[in-house]
């Protein structure tokens, strides 16, 4: 049942790219090209490190339930407030210092991966804690809980009581954590809120001509600040999810690679859909792995592969402005400031 | 001020903000100047909190480790050579708006083309046509992979931003599939040092100075285009077209051919990059040759303002900040990332004091002087000095 396994890892992978392509929509729909994304997650990701790292560090004892949400809690919260510290900076810099926003982006990108591997790599000397490696086992392990009738159909199936394709499928569909499931929760309410609510509309007209929706009287600073603030939270959480469940709690620098880049290309691939981007997030999840399961690929050859959540981005880039479909382009004041006083 | 009578019950805004015509270059300069102090002292303070030591010895370590011995100042002046040498790539295109961030890409491939040569006609023919080849071949790669988008912008419109970003990591993974298979020894990843004993397409060292011709090539290359791009009628055309499309087409400049001559020119000088990063200096070529540099070619441009000049000092700034706070993750034995947070921090303070430099704060007229104190936002990198000296120079 490989194609199961496959299914399985492609999600897991996807996740990341899911939260970090929601949060760059919702940004992006307000008008601003956040390129700070993949710095973003990294914060996400090093808040939830450095969150769990000094509780695990109080010598909490995990096998109360209490002191697990507290954990979950606390690297959850310090993932977020990172994330949105940078969402905040970005926001004062490009929304009220009307700086560039490319510029501010990678600025932001430069910073976050630095903060990130900087802590992940020196934690433990900075802190003078005892341990050989930043290995956030304990507090992992909350976040990683998945349903309990999991295991249950699984012992199931192996004692020949239930079709062994069923548990597979059962597998497949309720197997992840929560963080996984709400990153699809989050970006369906993200495409509802966007399309179908009065605020969904205010903010795709401030990104398409903030100039008009000044002076129907819409606040655009504010509605600008919400959306990246929100956006980089939500991009966070993909960062803490790497982390916590995919790594299993491990720091290794620079482990996060790309996936922040990856995210920003599935904003363009999913055409500014949330509710898309759950498919292409999955699918350039099995992009990402797909080597993996081909088999008697030499190491060149997976490099090629590696490329092709990229190609298939450009791809879609090309077919999109050469169609010029006006629900599937850009926003139309994407990585534009806006200043009252210039119009 | 206008001296309306105004409603009573409408209140004027505490501040507002107007755009200022021109300020005087030697302001502008001390409030960048100012900026870029601050954003070092918060270094200092960062670093006082990480590492515990005084400011001053963090100091001393920044400038002990970029020109404490003969080496490490050559290694600064290439580093700030290679730097400036892709921030002069990406500033014609980014005169003409055409926001270009894949320099990282255009470098990157004629990395994989100078070292492609070195390894495959290293031998065949005599050194000075293997150069020449070479710089033939970078240069032109660089400039197909910028020309690429170009195209597509210039005549469908595609987002270059996006266009540019997709194409870096294009360019990655084809580097790192050649590496793979050209890795010595096999499947191992990395190439090595390649003609280590013949130096068969090494750049020639100019007495015993081995970065010196590299830095020679940079400064002329620094100087044509500051020329190319301000004296030139190419030149005007790119700010033309920058300023506004439409104006351009009026006056009758053939917009797609200036899109497409000056991505052709943007994505050759990444070439020539390329080409003194194998050449001159690392022998070899793997998927982070160009690390991270034409990520941060794009803020060392955008920081000068576009100016090649003042270019060369933020290209030296950059490279003074990450070889300096390397020299303390060193000795400190910390992860080496601490540059990036450097870096990130300093660029945050300049991007931060654009703004009082293009524009002034206009506070509130009131009989009462307590409206005459600083409204800056609260949580902002940014001096209160510069807040100050905005306020003098809108009251006056």
């Amino acid at each position: 049942m490989i194609i199961f396994s496959f299914i399985r890892r492609a999600v897991m992978q996807g996740v990341p790219l899911l939260y970090g392509s929601t949060g760059e929509i919702i940004t992006e729909k307000s008008g601003h090209l956040n390129l700070g994304i993949p710095g973003i997650m990294y914060m996400g990701a090093i808040g939830g490190v450095i969150g769990g790292f000094f509780f695990e560090q109080t010598g909490a004892d995990f096998s109360h339930w209490y002191i697990r949400v507290l954990a979950i809690l606390i690297a959850l919260f310090c993932s977020l407030f990172f994330s949105c510290l940078m969402g905040l900076l970005y926001c004062f810099l490009t929304v009220s210092l009307r700086a560039n926003q490319n510029v501010t982006g990678l600025a932001l990108t430069t910073f976050g991966v630095g903060v990130g591997n900087f802590f992940g790599g020196s934690l433990i000397k900075i802190s003078h804690a005892d341990v050989p490696t930043v290995t956030l086992t304990k507090t992992s392990s909350c976040f990683a809980k998945h349903l309990p009738f999991v295991d249950t159909v699984n012992k199931m199936a192996a004692d020949n009581k239930c079709p062994k394709i069923l548990a597979e499928l059962c597998q497949t569909i309720f197997s992840y954590s929560t963080l996984a499931y709400l990153s699809i929760v989050i970006a369906l309410i993200a495409a509802h809120v966007l399309m179908k609510t009065r605020v969904g509309l205010t903010l795709r007209a401030v990104g398409e001509d903030p100039a008009t929706a000044d002076a129907a009287g819409i606040n655009v600073n504010r509605y600008k600040y919400v959306a990246t603030c929100l956006g980089s939270m939500i991009a966070g959480l993909g960062g803490l999810y790497y982390i916590m469940d995919y790594a299993s709690g491990v720091w290794s620098s620079d482990g996060f690679g790309d996936r922040g880049w990856l995210s920003v290309a599935l904003v363009i691939f999913s055409l500014w859909r949330p509710n898309l981007a759950i498919i292409g997030s999955f699918l350039f999840g099995g992009l990402y792995i797909v080597h993996n399961y081909i088999g008697g690929l030499s190491m060149q050859a997976q490099e090629l592969f590696k490329m092709s959540p990229y190609v298939m981005t450009l791809l879609v880039l090309i077919f999109v402005s050469i169609k010029e479909k006006k629900e599937a382009l850009p926003p139309a004041h994407l990585g534009l400031n806006y200043f009252r006083e210039e119009r | 001020m206008s001296e309306v009578k105004k409603p009573k019950n409408v209140r004027e805004p505490l501040f507002h903000l107007a755009k200022r015509d021109n300020l005087s270059g030697k302001k502008a300069l001390l409030i960048r100047l100012s900026a870029i102090a601050v954003g070092i002292l918060i270094t200092c303070i960062f670093g006082f909190l990480i590492v515990g030591w005084t400011p001053l010895d963090i100091l001393q370590t920044l400038i002990d480790g970029t020109f404490g011995t003969s080496n490490r100042r050559w290694d600064l002046m290439e580093k700030t050579a290679i730097l400036l040498c892709i921030s002069l790539a990406v500033t014609p295109a980014f005169r003409m708006r055409f926001w270009n961030i894949g320099a990282e890409g255009q470098t990157l491939v004629a990395c994989l083309v100078s070292g492609a040569c070195m390894l495959k006609i290293g031998d065949k023919v005599p050194n000075p046509l293997l150069l020449l080849i070479m710089l033939v071949a970078s240069v032109a790669a660089g400039a197909l992979w910028a020309l690429i988008p170009a195209i597509f912008k210039a005549f469908w419109n595609t987002n270059e931003t996006l266009f540019t970003l997709m194409m870096n990591y294009v360019a990655a993974q084809i580097t790192s599939y050649y590496v793979y298979i050209w890795s010595v020894p096999k499947g191992s990843g990395h190439v090595g040092i390649i003609n280590s004993t013949t130096k068969a397409g090494w750049l020639v060292s100019i007495g015993d100075k081995p970065y010196l011709l590299t830095i020679l090539i940079v400064a002329v290359m620094t100087v044509i285009s500051y020329i190319y791009l301000n004296h030139c009628k190419h030149g005007y055309e790119i700010s033309v077209v920058g300023e506004s499309e439409k104006t351009a087409r009026y006056i009758g400049i053939n917009v797609k051919k200036v899109i497409l001559r000056t991505m052709i020119i943007s994505g050759a000088i990444c070439g020539l990059t390329g080409f003194l990063i194998v050449s001159g200096a690392d022998h070899t070529f793997i998927k982070d040759s160009v690390g991270g540099l034409g990520f941060t070619a794009i803020m060392v441009s955008w920081l000068a303002k576009f100016n090649p000049l003042a270019m060369t000092f933020f290209a030296f700034l950059i490279a003074f900040l990450g070889k300096g706070s390397n020299e303390i993750t060193t000795l400190t034995g910390l992860d080496s990332s601490f540059a990036n947070i450097v870096t990130g921090l300093v660029i945050f303070c300049v991007i931060g004091c654009e703004f009082f430099i293009n524009y002034t704060i206009r506070f509130r007229k009131k009989e009462t002087p307590a409206a005459e104190k600083p409204v800056a936002p609260a949580k902002t990198d940014e001096p209160e000095a510069e807040t100050e000296t905005t306020e003098k120079e809108a009251q006056s």
